[in-house]
């Protein structure tokens, strides 16, 4: 055990509502980003999936953790406590690159709500590949800016969104913002 | 408040509801059930509602509670003083000061913005439940999406009345997926669920269900080409402030058959009052 283990929010009500908030609206209109606040993350993990995993994760969500941020699981571990579960039975997965979604819960017809959560941290959300987001939550399609999805995202996630209600959601992090993919949004290159 | 968390609920049961409203959110129309707690009132009170704004409720949000569209009911005023108590949160009556309104039965006249979250109070999220007691039944008609059940009683409303006989609770399709209940709202009201600009969250307490539509989805209710949807609008102008576009609550005035018809929701009623709109019973209230 590291005796340097970084705390975790500094208000921990507060803090974990504004982040609820943020990721509430970003799900409810996919493609906005929030900022999120009140915790320094472990390396590797960037503040906004730290803040994240803190908001909604605990004893209850078995999360997959990606391989390549094991540093951080000991930090997750004892912020959180959720059990470390492997992708077919994660509610959470903490990823820092695309996790294969077909290895994930999508759900079932009659409990599509039991589908995993990728948090997937990336290198931006305001510069790099352009998408084109369609779908409930949006007036008019939007278009946003993400760096660090594979080139082939939109076909991937055209996989995901065809299986809708059942599916795969996204919460994407870069530094301290985040935003949200819910699995009922379409996703074109721009 | 002292010996309560924020907000009166714990974090892990907060967590665990916040978990719930984002699937929902994903799910536009789709029941995500969830733990529902003991809360300092009865099942039937808004529980449900009140949960789902124990979840989201900050220090820095401005709640509205409605009840029939009233600020000034036992349910409503029970339920400000409740969070303004145990959170601490400023309260308003005026729906455009509000970040949050949690309402019982209705819909706010004034268009609600993109920054704004409403609560729906809901005694019975399953639409089909008069239709169909078995709740494995509704559950497997939801995943297939089959809901000729309620076509059949809309078309028998209409063979047996000449039109469809549902006042209130008007069954909705949502995000052209699910079939949902809007809540005992009017079905006057549910036109302004249609690509509304703000989130609508739904909590049932007793039946541990949440639900919710996000902002700008398109929100059908139920009917036949033939038989297009249609609000009621009552054939009154309001006594009070003289609105003819409003929803209309009757009151009884007297024992000789008099009666007022008024603005169900009082903080629209007050609003235009102060602008100097005057019904015709509103001169005599203004005289005496």
């Amino acid at each position: 055990m590291s005796n340097d283990l970084s705390p975790a929010f500094a208000d921990p009500i507060a803090d974990a509502q504004s982040c609820f908030r943020s990721v509430l609206d970003a799900m409810a209109r996919p493609g906005h980003r929030h900022a999120t606040s009140g915790v320094s993350a472990p390396a590797p993990l960037c503040d906004a999936a730290a803040a994240v995993l803190l908001t909604l994760a605990d004893h209850e969500t078995p999360l997959w953790l990606d391989p390549a941020a094991a540093d951080a699981s000991v930090w997750i571990t004892f912020h959180t406590g959720a059990p470390a579960a492997p992708p077919a039975q994660a509610m959470f997965a903490m990823a820092l690159s695309l996790p294969d979604l077909t290895h994930l819960s999508v759900g079932t017809d009659e409990t599509p709500e039991t589908s995993a959560t990728v948090i997937l941290q990336v290198a931006s959300l305001t510069t790099g590949q352009r998408y084109v987001l369609e779908g409930p939550g949006l007036r008019e399609p939007k278009v946003v800016a993400i760096d660090g999805l594979p080139p082939d995202f939109a076909a991937i996630w055209q996989r995901n969104h065809a299986q809708y209600p059942l599916g795969v959601d996204l919460i994407l992090c870069a530094g301290n913002q985040l935003t949200a993919l819910p699995r009922s949004v379409s996703i074109k290159d721009a | 408040m002292k010996g309560y968390n924020f907000a009166y609920l714990d974090e892990q049961t907060k967590r665990m509801i916040r978990r719930g409203l984002l699937k929902a959110v994903a799910i536009p129309g789709h029941q995500v059930p969830f733990g529902s707690r003991e809360m300092p009132l009865p099942y039937g009170w808004g529980t449900g509602g009140i949960q789902v704004t124990a979840s989201i409720l900050g220090a820095n949000d401005v709640l509205k509670v409605i009840d029939q569209g009233a600020d000034d009911t036992t349910n409503a005023v029970s339920i400000r003083r409740f969070f303004a108590r145990t959170a601490g949160v400023a309260t308003t009556t005026a729906t455009a000061e509000a970040t949050v309104i949690q309402t019982r039965h209705r819909i706010p006249e004034k268009q609600l913005r993109e920054d704004q979250i409403i609560v729906y109070q809901v005694p019975q999220p399953e639409p089909l439940f008069r239709l169909e007691s078995s709740r494995v039944e509704t559950k497997r008609m939801h995943g297939l999406s089959d809901y000729g059940l309620m076509h059949v009683k809309l078309y028998e409303d209409i063979s047996r009345f000449g039109q469809i006989s549902i006042s209130y609770d008007y069954p909705v399709m949502v995000n052209e997926r699910y079939l949902m209940s809007p809540s005992p709202i009017p079905a006057f009201d549910n036109p302004k669920m249609d690509m509304m600009p703000a989130l609508q969250l739904f909590g049932a307490g007793r039946e541990k269900r949440i639900y919710a539509i996000p902002p700008w989805t398109r929100v059908k209710s139920l009917d036949f080409e033939d038989h297009p949807f249609r609000t009621i609008n009552a054939p009154h102008p309001c006594g009070l402030c003289g609105a003819t576009d409003s929803y209309l609550d009757e009151v009884v005035t007297d024992n000789h058959g008099g009666r007022l018809f008024v603005c169900s929701d009082t903080d629209h009623c007050a609003e235009r009052r102060a602008a100097g709109h005057v019904g015709t019973d509103g001169f005599q209230e203004a005289a005496e």
